[in-house]
């Protein structure tokens, strides 16, 4: 039962750091709405990634999808998309209250309904591909996404189009979307450990350590990974559909579909934190938003360069993350968490050397 | 978009034009792509930073070119130097992620790309840049078809470097040692032949056919430190719709893929010029899968 105690301890500091946060920090309050977003995406990357082991490298093509579905719904029941988004010649848009909340609702619901459909669909395309043929067809989807949008009149091509204003006080404004980013979070992060907590999970797992034995042992594998990819679609989607209204402008290449920036963070994230993981995610995304937060702007251009030497040291020297490191270190710590992979090595005693498995698989 | 298409059945001379550059720029992908199938059928490697190589190969070129050096007598240094610069990473990435799962191997070069390709931005600017070779330029069918003498220059030297490299691994004892390596890299050991140079040595080798090519492009087109990651691409899209060990089929689908994005950028228009290939990538993929998904059946 201490065990519980302390794991809702832990609940209640967080949920109490959530709420008091903008109030705190009035000054921060995007900056740590960004940072429930970037939690939502590590552990949203990490249902695939960490725990099936398909490392996707276009989980921000939901993202992107999300984006722009909220942004034709909310506009298109009120003014011409096209109109609307056309750089010349455009109307002078006013959402009254009504409209606007109406469809921001909306907005949301279509945008996770959308993202789902589309990870169903996509589902049949990729997951044929095993280790890095997925990880590049997924990047090359969202890239592929990115370029078509851009080409996309509609909703106003490479030029982008502005999101509705919201009608009332910028402070009530950032408010709003700080808490509905903070509860997306919450939300993702208790449905995701619902779901590893049950059968699901450990079908996951079973795919992840080897996909064609839990097929055999009856597991229908295509139907646990496209689980998977669409819960992860419905929450980056309306995660999506947040961050277009708070950033209250949508353009296809630097922020519906970044590829290189949020769509490498989630990965970078998972791996800092710990991939596989219930907790590294959540770690990891904090420590690096914060950690970028502080130092972006001081490092003069080098940033880019930092965040490359970081993927390449984290990748090649510290691949079990912080999380990961914490239980290799204090295992007693964790408790109930060892799971049974652990388990069965420290059994069979040391590592038995396998010999050298690189190379000579010319496919 | 029909207009351009119309305008392709109307003047069939402009096909001449975009053929033959498509094939220019195709032999260069080509070149490209078959280092990148070397190191990933000998290392079981994907190098996503190949593309920024062959960036960088290009920047060595315009950069001596700047200094007065003409980018041909460039292409040779670049060579030299991306070979010591793929020891280098070898030795400091490359080996230390080897022998692990082959995401591993994507992401460190996926951040290996990123750090080339924003060291070059720091060093060069964000601007495109061409190395200028002082070449005239010939016209075809009353000024129809215009190619410039460096292009046929550079196909020759791309083909010629593509049979230095192809007379290499087949006939002199480091090309054979690869291949047993590829092979089976425990045999390899066993027969006496130090595979960790081995590894070292293929992988400074595709870094210098990136510097190659790099150069190459460098000449007959357009550099810029962004531009990396589509010529990885294009090499991934080379190297999975050939397979591996398939020398032919890497040329002809590097000389395809060319001619399709000179074509696509003719008749979409440039911003869809990117959107092919990627889009080819994609379709590849799903095509092989179906192509496997028979032959599973046909197995059962």
């Amino acid at each position: 039962m201490t065990f519980n105690w302390r794991q809702l301890a832990l609940y209640g500091i967080i949920a109490a750091a959530g709420i008091a946060a903008p109030f705190v920090f009035p000054a921060y309050t995007l900056q740590i709405t960004v940072m429930w977003v970037m939690i939502l995406f590590a552990v949203t990357w990490d249902i695939l990634g960490g725990q099936m082991g398909y490392n996707s490298l276009g989980n921000i093509f939901f993202f992107g999808v999300g984006m722009y579905t909220s942004a034709i719904v909310q506009i298109g029941l009120v003014y011409d998309v096209a109109k609307y988004a056309s750089p010349v010649g455009g109307i002078k848009a006013v959402f009254t209250q009504e409209q606007y909340f109406t469809g921001l609702v909306l907005g949301f619901i279509a945008a996770a309904l959308v993202c789902v459909m589309f990870s169903v669909i996509l589902a049949y395309i990729v997951f044929g591909l095993r280790g890095p043929y997925f990880a590049i067809g997924t990047l090359g989807v969202t890239l592929s996404a990115g370029e078509l949008t851009g080409a996309w009149e509609y909703v106003g091509g490479g030029g982008g189009i502005p999101m509705p204003v919201f009608p009332g006080e910028p402070d009530d404004r950032s408010l709003l979307f700080y808490f509905l980013g903070f509860g997306l979070a919450v939300i993702t992060f208790l449905f995701v450990k619902w779901m590893f907590s049950g059968r699901f999970g450990l079908a996951a797992n079973a795919i992840r350590d080897d996909e064609e034995k839990a097929e055999g042992m009856g597991i229908r594998t295509m139907r646990v990974k496209t689980t998977g990819f669409a819960v992860a679609a419905f929450f980056l989607g309306m995660s999506g559909a947040l961050f277009g209204n708070m950033i209250g402008f949508v353009e296809p290449l630097e922020v519906a579909f970044p590829t290189v920036t949020f769509g490498i963070f989630m990965v970078i994230m998972c791996l800092l934190g710990g991939k596989g993981t219930l907790w590294g995610p959540v770690l990891g995304a904090t420590l690096f938003h914060a950690f970028k937060e502080v130092t972006w702007t001081y490092m003069l251009g080098w940033q880019w360069v930092m965040l490359g030497s970081l993927i390449i040291i984290l990748v090649v020297f510290f691949q079990q993350g912080l999380v990961g490191w914490m239980q290799e270190k204090w295992p007693e710590m964790f408790g109930i968490e060892i799971d049974e992979g652990t388990v069965a090595v420290a059994l069979a005693g040391p590592e038995i050397d396998e010999g050298p498995r690189r190379g000579g698989a010319v496919q | 978009m029909m207009d351009n298409l119309s305008l392709l059945v109307q003047a069939p001379v402009l096909n001449i034009q975009l053929l033959l550059d498509g094939l220019f720029i195709g032999a260069i992908f080509a070149l490209a792509a078959y280092g990148l199938a070397l190191v990933w059928g000998v290392m079981n490697v994907k190098n996503l930073a190949q593309g920024d190589f062959v960036i960088m190969g290009g920047y060595i070129a315009w950069f001596l070119s700047t200094w007065g050096i003409h980018p041909i007598l460039g292409l040779p240094l670049a060579i030299v130097i991306m070979f010591g610069f793929g020891w280098v990473v070898y030795i400091t990435i490359i080996s230390r992620v080897i022998g692990k799962d082959l995401f591993t191997s994507l992401l460190a070069t996926f951040g290996l790309a990123l750090v080339i390709a924003q060291l070059l931005n720091l060093a060069f600017g964000p601007e495109v840049q061409a190395a200028e070779s002082g070449f005239e330029i010939n016209s075809f069918f009353d000024g129809m078809v215009t190619v410039a003498n460096i292009k046929f220059i550079s196909l020759i030297l791309a083909g010629l470097l593509a049979s230095m490299v192809i007379t290499f691994m087949k006939f002199s004892r480091m090309g054979q040692a690869i291949r047993a390596t590829a092979q089976d890299p425990r045999a390899a050991k066993v027969m006496g032949i130090d595979t960790e140079r081995i590894y070292a040595f293929t992988f400074a080798l595709n870094a210098a056919i990136c510097g190659a090519a790099g150069a190459l492009i460098s000449m007959i087109w357009v550099i810029q430190p962004f531009f990396g990651i589509a010529h990885s691409i294009r090499s991934f899209v080379i190297v999975t719709a050939a397979g591996l060990g398939n020398l032919p089929g890497v040329i002809m689908a590097g000389l395809g893929l060319g001619v399709a994005e000179i074509y696509a950028g003719f008749v979409f228009g440039a911003e869809l010029q990117q959107f092919t290939v990627v889009g080819l990538l994609v379709a590849i993929l799903v095509w092989r899968q179906i192509q496997q998904r028979r032959h599973r059946q046909a197995v059962q």
